[in-house]
């Protein structure tokens, strides 16, 4: 089993994520937390100093997550993208895909299922924010 | 016809081991139903009153002969020897065991087929004309593009867990026989002034209990930009659609709460975000896919006249008959509403003759309604007489298409847990009692919709007749609606007044139907009649 899944090389960022609110108004800190509903465009002015970002999944359907974490890729953030919270095996294909590179998931994921599940599609039909190419790209090069 | 390559074969087969793990974890423990539900409902699983139902997607209506024969094994070896079709183009099974599931999947995908996304909270099946690539009047076949729709929206890694389920129509033809403005999304292809074809984009429509018709929100969509803005559509909804009650998540409420114009901008302001990822597939991937579905080797030189000496199948050729655009050619519709049977069943038998007539006058093609009969799109008008013959026969030529016994109904109380009330003995008593087809061939276009509880499944607020099943104090009343539309002039059904018992019901739609008959115009179907003269003449008849 394992608590904590990260896909990254670097160090952990080491200061408590502070919340959305606190950031905007505090120029100094490195981490913030998103809640689910929460704009995380208002981040988009600071990315190149943000270290890590919490994404909140307060419950493992509530899928705006998986848009918080596309807008800050797609907004060129390239540090530490982390889902906390309901975290699930089943769902975290469709995270690692949306950009987040860390999951701290509320219960221990079984390791072997974790590894079948991120390693069981070979093809994407879509682009997302993990640089796959999509089979339409696979099939017109 | 669409045809996978290795693309798409590899991720059904990877769909097939991932759900048989999946299945494993839930029957060790390893997996909650609740962590479990949505897993198996995004494969078209549902725990029924009395058993699993699985539901198995046929894209945009279309499948062929080896895929038909297919769904008929499914249901001797899996089911009671029945499929059931439903007002998704889809095909039901009612008795399912879960441990089978996978096996099932895996039959399913060798050839072709999966329950990929047939429900949950993600984008369902896309559906569309069951006549296109046929019909007459059509601009361009809309299939291509629900085919891009389909992988587009397959596994979309961020509208997998959107607020509510989310339903797409395509459709190339001022004909609406999909009900796109009743859909979360509704696409039709028209052409500009310069010829170039393109979309109208229409969303938030939807019925449930809160029925809406969907503002166009898009006049003329370019068609390289078409899966950029219908994925700024579903971010828009994705972060802003209400996940604080289920029964207000849908996305026809968040653009009534929005407003169209309001939710139209930010669609608008998210799309050049979109579009500039460079997401939309490219014009080559669209020419593959459209190769595919390149007219079948139509004869010319036909002759187009129809020999109809016999008084019964000039009957049906009259009622469920189409022109095709082939000149020698036909579009044939098979009615799977028998009178006293259950609209949208059909035996394993029935199955398997209907893929072996597709196979031997339609070009191997066959296509589900959403009014839950079946389509050979491509039948020389040479061979429909021998093809009546064989669908007579089978009882599969009863001549009713659009007529009052044409009806659609959920499965209601009688298989579904979430019904108040029972549909399908309505629908049979109904089509018992007009089952005279002078007296329905009189009546006209006729569309009666039932549904077995508020969610709608039975298309109530779109039946120009429309009956709502409800729970009155522990018993099954029904409630008459009427005015309501699913074609191009779509409206909303209104309900006329207190509700009835069962044989209540049957006979307050007579009395509607015979008021009609007393004060129509020449020419006049009922829901003309209907908007000509509101509710009251009818609400005297039935309550006077």
């Amino acid at each position: 089993m394992v608590d904590v899944l990260r896909f990254r090389d670097d160090a952990s960022a080491d200061e408590p994520a502070v919340t959305l609110d606190a950031f905007v108004g505090q120029s100094n800190a490195l981490s913030v937390r998103i809640e689910a509903g929460e704009d995380v465009r208002l981040l988009i002015p600071h990315l190149g100093r943000i270290r890590l970002i919490e994404v909140a999944f307060p419950t493992f359907r509530d899928g705006r997550g998986y848009s918080a974490a596309r807008i800050l890729r797609e907004a060129g953030y390239r540090g530490e993208l982390k889902a906390v919270g309901d975290v699930l095996v089943d769902q975290l294909p469709f995270m690692r895909r949306c950009g987040f590179d860390s999951f701290m998931p509320d219960a221990p994921l079984d390791t072997a299922a974790v590894e079948r599940a991120l390693g069981r599609y070979d093809h994407a039909y879509q682009k997302a924010a993990d640089g796959r190419p999509p089979v339409w790209a696979l099939r017109h090069d | 016809m669409y045809k996978y390559d290795q693309y798409d074969q590899a991720i059904v087969d990877a769909r097939v081991e991932e759900f048989r793990d999946q299945v494993e974890r839930r029957l060790s423990g390893a997996l909650s139903e609740d962590q479990f539900k949505p897993l198996r409902l995004m494969n078209g699983l549902y725990l029924q009153l009395h058993a699993y139902m699985l539901r198995v997607a046929i894209p945009y209506g279309t499948l062929d002969s080896r895929q038909m024969r297919m769904l008929a094994t499914i249901a001797r070896k899996y089911d009671r020897g029945y499929g059931h079709f439903t007002t998704r183009q889809n095909i039901q099974y009612n008795w399912i065991k879960l441990a089978d599931a996978p096996d099932i999947l895996a039959d399913l995908a060798t050839v072709e087929m999966h329950a990929i996304q047939t429900s949950g909270n993600c984008i369902r099946n896309i559906s569309s004309d069951q006549f296109a690539g046929a019909a007459a009047e059509e601009v361009a076949d809309p299939r291509p593009w629900a085919e891009l729709l389909r992988q587009w929206s397959t596994f979309h890694p961020e509208f997998s867990y959107l607020p509510r389920k989310f339903k797409i129509a395509v459709v190339a033809s001022d004909q609406d026989r999909a009900a796109v403005r009743l859909h979360d999304i509704g696409l039709q292809i028209v052409r500009n002034d310069a010829g170039a074809p393109g979309f109208r984009v229409f969303v938030g429509g939807g019925m449930g209990r809160t029925p809406m018709v969907a503002p166009e929100i898009r006049s003329f969509l370019p068609t390289a930009d078409f899966l950029s803005y219908v994925e700024a559509i579903l971010r828009v909804y994705n972060r802003y659609g209400r996940r604080d009650n289920i029964y207000k998540a849908r996305i026809k409420i968040l653009v009534h709460e929005l407003g169209a114009e309001e939710f139209t901008r930010q669609v608008e302001a998210e799309f050049p975000l979109v579009k500039a990822l460079g997401l939309d597939a490219p014009e080559a991937e669209f020419a593959r896919i459209a190769a595919f579905f390149a007219d079948p080797a139509f004869e010319a030189g036909l002759a187009d006249e129809l020999d109809l000496a016999d008084p019964d199948f000039a009957a049906w050729a009259k009622q469920n008959v189409h022109p095709h655009k082939t000149p020698g050619y036909a579009i044939a519709t098979i009615s799977l509403k028998p009178v006293g049977g259950i609209p949208g069943d059909a035996s394993a038998d029935q199955i398997d003759l209907m893929a072996d007539l597709a196979e031997r006058y339609s070009f191997n093609e066959l296509r589900v309604t959403h009014a839950q009969n079946i389509v050979l799109p491509h039948v020389r008008k040479a061979d429909l007489y021998a093809l009546w013959q064989q669908l007579e026969a089978a009882g599969l030529a009863t001549p009713n298409l659009d007529l009052v016994s044409d009806i659609i109904a959920c499965p209601g109380l009688d298989y579904c847990s979430l019904a108040n009330a029972r549909s399908i003995p309505v629908a049979q008593k109904i089509a018992r009692r007009f089952a005279d087809l002078d007296r329905q061939r009189d009546l006209g276009e006729l569309k009666l919709k039932i549904s077995g509880c508020i969610n709608a499944c039975g298309h109530h607020h779109a039946g120009h007749i429309g009956i709502l099943g409800v729970d009155r104090k522990g018993e099954e009343n029904y409630q008459l609606l009427l005015g309501g539309s699913g074609a191009e002039d779509a409206s909303l059904a209104k309900i006329v007044g207190p509700g009835f018992s069962e044989d209540g019901i049957v006979d307050a739609v007579e009395k509607a139907i015979e008021r009609y008959r007393a004060i129509r115009q020449d020419g006049e179907r009922f829901l003309d009649t209907y908007r000509r003269v509101g509710v009251e003449p009818f609400k005297e008849a039935i309550y006077g």
